[in-house]
């Protein structure tokens, strides 16, 4: 090994010590009898059982689950379209902004994003009464906003590195663009589609602050029930909640990989 | 342009549906950003001319057009004026964007090497250490902030291990320090520091360096002369997807920063959920996206050279 490789490989173990200590730690203390966090107490499931029993994480969970499912679903459509509008569609006007509008949302401090969207959603109401209260629905609808914009991105990465040369062919032969649409592109996008179906569902989730904004009195979510906990300091049952959520995560990520990189490898055999 | 865009953008003699379908391709996630992404920063603006009243919503509307009014506008300065007056708010915003550009700095110093090594891997260990990389991505942001308060409290392990090991006596204050932001910082943004630069750099064509090392250059001149001129898309990109969120960043700062760390985020957070100063929160809203909005047209710019 020269010294430079030597460099960049030490880079690496450093970097990936960084990135994942931190988390197998936590991972580790999650099982630990000892309420104390730093002292090993010995095997317990016992963080795990006080989990399942707080009525308030799983309401909160479900919630959760149920704002991240409906998001990622309006999101990967919205994002879809806007993925083709971006790339498929030629020039129009506006297109300038639409970039921008599809750019800024991945960089955009999420406080601003949050007291925005919040303000809005009162100035609606006194104009218009819509929407009647702030909860479920509009932190629904502010994470469709933030996370289309990812799925415009990865579906829009996927399109401009595609081959058109069927999509010619289907109007070639007479096939009207939605036709073409609906029978060539999407099927051929769709595996783009789903990863940007999870990463927006990833994305709501884990999201405090918008959320913490658009939300009214009566809707916390799990990010929110788990900061109000957290703000005062370690709790071993939230280390067991860590442990299930990236333990889940990590293996449903694991699994799409493994079925895509399968997918590729039948495809390029085939 | 390829004959399906053609077609498809050719707006003369196309019958009524193909129309339909463009304008409505285009128009349904357009209307949408419009009414939610760019219009409430039109509501933002607004109401940082208000001033805060006890109702709901707390602050007062901007027009009064009843005809005992003295005056239709009540527009007011205050808020700004107060911003200006007030160091905490200046001194909030230098913090943010020190702690930002001095985290993204890191960043790039731990994550070039990273991405460079990545890149040259043969292609099964580049794909087990590209997903890594975005594995950690994909988990809880909030979560693997929190990772950092157990390792780094009072009692938690870096202590116990620096004390058992008899390197100091008494647990050091690391949780609650500008430092513990920086580590936070550095440690969820990473990912979207390296994923560009390994974006760029995989990319790159090694004939180059063949040639640059065939003329006599050693490893380092053909870095310097080569590698790096031709990464700079990359270190731009990742440098703008790193700095401009961690300058508003609200968690990391709540989390890990003591009382006294002042990033805007959490100024502007405390302002408006503490103190109830929806006027005032929107002001401190209005100056931070005066700041971003240079970096967030670059980063703009910087995507579409990409596609």
């Amino acid at each position: 090994m020269g010294n430079s490789s030597r460099f960049v490989f030490s880079a690496l173990c450093f970097g990936f010590a960084f990135l994942y200590i931190p988390i197998l730690v936590l991972i580790a203390f999650s099982f630990n009898e000892s309420a104390i966090t730093s002292v090993w107490g010995g095997f317990s499931l016992r963080w795990y059982t006080a989990l399942f029993n707080n009525e308030q994480i799983i309401e909160a969970t479900l919630l959760s689950l149920k704002i991240a499912a409906t998001s990622a679903t309006f999101a990967t459509i919205l994002g879809t379209m806007a993925g083709l509008a971006l790339t498929q569609m030629g020039r129009y006007r506006g297109r300038l902004i639409f970039t921008g509008l599809i750019a800024a949302p991945l960089v955009m401090p999420e406080v601003i994003t949050g007291l925005s969207l919040l303000l809005m959603f009162v100035s609606l109401q006194e104009l218009i009464g819509w929407p009647l209260s702030r909860g479920a629905g509009t932190i629904t609808i502010a994470h469709i906003t933030f996370s289309m914009a990812y799925v415009a991105v990865v579906v829009q990465s996927r399109l401009s590195s595609m081959d058109q040369s069927l999509q010619e062919a289907a109007m070639d032969l007479g096939g009207r663009p939605m036709q073409v649409a609906f029978d060539i592109t999407l099927p051929l996008i769709a595996p783009s589609m789903l990863s940007g179906w999870l990463l927006a569902f990833t994305l709501s989730l884990d999201d405090l602050v918008i959320a913490s904004f658009t939300s009214g009195a009566g809707a916390s979510t799990l990010p929110m029930v788990i900061f109000s906990k957290i703000k005062l300091g370690v709790t071993p049952d939230i280390n067991a909640l860590a442990t299930l959520i990236i333990g889940t995560v990590s293996i449903g990520i694991l699994l799409a990989s493994w079925i895509m990189f399968r997918q590729n490898k039948r495809n390029k055999v085939g | 342009m390829t004959g399906y865009k053609r077609a498809l953008t050719k707006t003369y003699h196309q019958p009524l549906g193909d129309k339909l379908w463009r304008n409505f391709v285009i128009g349904i996630p357009y209307f949408w950003l419009l009414l939610f992404f760019l219009a409430p920063f039109a509501i933002v603006f607004k109401i940082s001319f208000a001033s805060p009243i006890v109702a709901q919503p707390p602050f007062t509307p901007l027009f009064d057009f009843s005809s005992n009014a003295s005056q239709w506008l009540l527009a007011t300065w205050d808020n700004y004026r107060f911003l200006t007056e007030d160091n905490l708010y200046w001194v909030s915003y230098f913090k943010s964007i020190k702690i930002a550009a001095i985290s993204t700095l890191i960043c790039l110093l731990i994550g070039y090497p990273m991405a460079y090594g990545i890149a040259r891997a043969t292609p099964t260990t580049r794909n087990i250490l590209l997903m890594l990389v975005i594995l950690p991505f994909w988990t809880s942001f909030l979560l693997r902030v929190y990772a950092w308060m157990g390792l780094l409290g009072k009692n938690g392990i870096v202590n116990s291990l620096l004390m058992n090991v008899g390197l100091i006596d008494s647990p050091l204050q690391m949780l609650y320090t500008d430092m513990a932001v920086y580590l936070g910082i550095v440690y969820t943004y990473i990912p979207f520091m390296i994923l560009p630069l390994y974006a760029t750099l995989e990319k790159m064509d090694l004939s180059l360096h063949d040639a640059a090392a065939d003329l006599g250059a050693k490893p380092w001149q053909t870095f310097i002369d080569v590698t790096l001129p031709l990464s700079i898309p990359g270190i731009v990109a990742g440098s703008l997807l790193v700095f401009i969120p961690a300058i508003g960043e609200y968690v990391i700062p709540a989390l890990l920063g003591g009382i006294d760390s002042l990033m805007i985020g959490r100024t502007l957070y405390d302002e408006f959920f503490v103190n109830r100063d929806w006027p005032l929160a929107s002001a401190v809203a209005t100056i931070l996206l005066i700041i971003v909005v240079i970096p967030i047209m670059l980063f703009q710019r910087s995507q579409q050279e990409q596609e």
